[in-house]
């Protein structure tokens, strides 16, 4: 092993990439737009109005006026979330539930009953239906007997943006340590380039170490930008300690490296390989909870999602920034890791090919 | 490692077989390259040029046969043959997004005893474009960079396949100058090529290629010598098949001064020693039977035609 040949090699994969403006582009750039993006879409917002639709058969209906009144009172009242009547035609009550422009659609009944209609599985529907019963019911003389204290809490890190933000670090991390090994790997074997160097007194260690330093210096590059905009522009808390976050995002890097070398072992082609890694990162875009819980997933494929080597690298890194976990806490995640590392590693030594 | 005491030959082939399932790429080639020569593999494409160098430079195994490099053998001593090699691969294309002087820091890095980058910078004459990147270079730029990269390890002995295919006639011609150049350093060199004007420009010793095996070797002169013609007449017979002409073949080769020839696409193709010789009682056969040739031209012999007699076909047929 040769310093200096170590350093040439990575060198001049640091060249390659930093000449590429697109590949900067999707490193650096992109991931800080989609957290902003995130950030403006999910930022903190006044508790929504729920818009009620109250049916009148006639305009000037009297039985839907003295609803629709009852529920605009509301207003005044300290109920959790105001509720806004809105006089319809009774023709267009399946257009407004259809189109979600109402949680729900009251409709007068004759002798004073009503009748709700909403869709049970959205949460709003559910909501606006409990709160415009209390409404109409104390409207007509329900009488509460429970005293009520509220004290409402805002808990720092508990927005979408603090939940998703490291699972992009973590998507990242796959994204960029998979595709960087892959392209340039399948790339300098299609143009024959890897064979080339083969013909060299290059040792073939030497290559792969340098793919590895390069990365390393690269992941330093892409965690310090993307994590510092989401401490310093989008306010989300890092709980744990910072090197056991970053501990964890370079063994995340070292196996998914271990991951797209054994994507790119074989593949003659960038398109070939493209296929290969769009095969292996699908399935974890969807089950490792980087845009929402995994868990959310039935219990019967929990095994299978947890093994993922992403599901334990944004679990892991999750639960470092938001909960403070310890690097003890986060062994079973580095543990599956590791195993990816070792497994992947060697597997694609066996089966490199050189030419 | 022990210095080697300077073999009798710088490369010794005997006996190679290569095949890649029914297809047989070399059949038994013995080669014998002794240390400063430039050695010519002259064969059109398919013959198993690419596969015996690529043998030698220990990135193909052979089914069967024995190669020794420099003396030594690639089961044995890989790395330091890789020390002592200088390579250029027929088809590599260097990383676009590099400079030239990049490159060569990088290919440079893998040699202990290597030459400065300002040297072979100014060996294949890319001073100019030094800080260039790769991707803007010209095919024959590019062609002597890749050059530049097999000497920057100082070899003892290169391997250069097929260096100026798909260059133009200048680029071509550019990088004769540098193989000359290395000539005149002393280096041993093989080379593949499929122009014969190359092979008869660069090579002191050349092994004619066909089919994986060597049909012919010695130096260009002996070869061509070996044709026993010094000429060769051409000669056009217009849209009509040669053997649909009032002239037969047989009638020609029963000419005065004719040793040899063939029937060609277009018409006949003769050799002889003497044009002299031949042109009188071949225009008085034309005469006789009211034949007018729609070419008759004549050249000294090449190692084209060399291939020709030995093959019955042309070099770029392949």
């Amino acid at each position: 092993m040769r310093i200096e040949t170590l350093r040439q090699l990575t060198l001049a994969r640091f060249r390659e990439f930093t000449r590429e403006p697109e590949a900067v582009f999707w490193t650096f750039v992109f991931p800080v737009l989609l957290a902003g993006g995130l950030a403006i879409a999910f930022r903190d917002k006044a508790p929504e109005q729920a818009i009620i639709a109250v049916v009148a058969p006639a305009p000037g209906d009297s039985a839907a006026a003295s609803i629709a009144a009852a529920l605009g009172a509301t207003r005044a009242a300290s109920d959790s979330a105001p509720l806004r009547a809105r006089l319809i035609p009774a023709d267009s009550v399946a257009d407004v539930l259809r189109t979600g422009t109402a949680a729900l659609v009251v409709q007068p009944l004759p002798g004073g009953a009503v009748e709700y209609r909403y869709d049970p599985a959205r949460p709003e529907g559910r909501a606006a239906r409990q709160a415009t019963d209390d409404v109409l019911q104390r409207a007509r003389g329900r009488a509460d007997v429970v005293t009520v204290r509220e004290v409402t809490v805002r808990e720092r890190g508990s927005r979408y943006i603090d939940f998703f933000l490291p699972g992009l670090l973590a998507m990242n991390i796959m994204g960029s340590s998979i595709w960087s090994l892959a392209f340039a790997i399948v790339t300098q074997r299609n143009k024959k380039l890897l064979k080339r160097l083969v013909a060299t007194p290059m040792s073939r260690l030497e290559y792969l170490l340098s793919f590895v330093l390069s990365r390393l210096v690269f992941l330093g590059l892409e965690l310090a930008v993307l994590l510092s905009f989401g401490v310093f522009v989008l306010d989300v808390p890092v709980r744990g300690s910072l090197p056991t976050l970053v501990g964890m995002a370079f063994i995340g890097a070292a196996a998914f490296g271990a991951i797209g070398l054994l994507v790119s072992s074989r593949s003659r082609t960038v398109e070939g390989v493209s296929g290969l890694t769009n095969l292996v990162m699908m399935p974890m875009w969807i089950f490792s909870g980087v845009f929402f819980s995994s868990s959310n997933f039935p219990a019967a494929i929990q095994p299978v999602v947890q093994a993922l080597p992403l599901t334990a690298l944004v679990n892991g890194m999750r639960s470092v920034m938001l909960q403070g976990a310890s690097l003890g806490a986060v062994l079973p995640q580095i543990a599956v890791l590791g195993v990816y590392l070792v497994v992947c590693l060697a597997v694609a030594l066996r089966i490199f090919r050189w030419q | 490692m022990t210095t080697p005491q300077t073999p009798p030959l710088a490369l010794e082939v005997l006996g190679l077989r290569k095949a890649y399932g029914d297809v047989v790429a070399v059949n038994g080639l013995d080669l014998r390259v002794s240390a400063g020569q430039c050695f010519g593999l002259l064969g059109p494409n398919g013959a198993g040029k690419t596969t015996t160098i690529e043998i030698c430079e220990g990135l193909n195994t052979p089914d069967a046969g024995t190669v020794r490099v420099l003396g030594r053998t690639w089961d044995r001593d890989a790395h330091w043959l890789r020390t002592q090699l200088g390579i250029q691969l027929q088809e590599t294309q260097l990383a676009e997004k590099l400079s030239v002087q990049e490159t060569l820091a990088l290919f440079r890095s893998f040699y202990l005893n290597a030459r400065s980058i300002d040297d072979v910078i100014g060996l294949v004459q890319l001073g100019e474009k030094r800080t260039a990147r790769v991707g803007g270079l010209s095919g024959g730029q590019k062609q002597r960079l890749a050059l530049a990269c097999a000497l920057v390890g100082d070899p003892q002995l290169l391997f250069l396949d097929e260096p100026t295919t798909g260059l133009d006639p200048q680029s071509r011609r550019q990088l004769w100058t540098v193989v000359e150049g290395l000539k005149a350093e002393g280096r041993t060199i093989v080379l593949t090529t499929h122009y014969m004007d190359e092979a008869e420009r660069l090579c002191d010793n050349i092994a004619i290629v066909d089919h994986g095996q060597v049909i012919a070797l010695g130096t260009p002169r002996q070869l061509i010598a070996s044709l026993g013609a010094e000429h060769v007449i051409r000669l056009g017979t217009g849209d009509g098949a040669a053997n649909a002409h009032p002239i037969a073949l047989a009638e020609l080769l029963a000419l005065t001064g004719v040793t040899g020839g063939r029937e060609t696409a277009g018409g006949y193709e003769l050799r002889g020693d003497s044009v002299q010789a031949v042109l009188p009682p071949l225009l008085a056969l034309a005469d006789a039977r009211a034949v007018r040739w729609t070419e008759l031209s004549t050249h000294s012999a090449t190692l084209e035609d060399v291939f020709v007699a030995l093959t019955g076909r042309d070099l770029r047929d392949g």
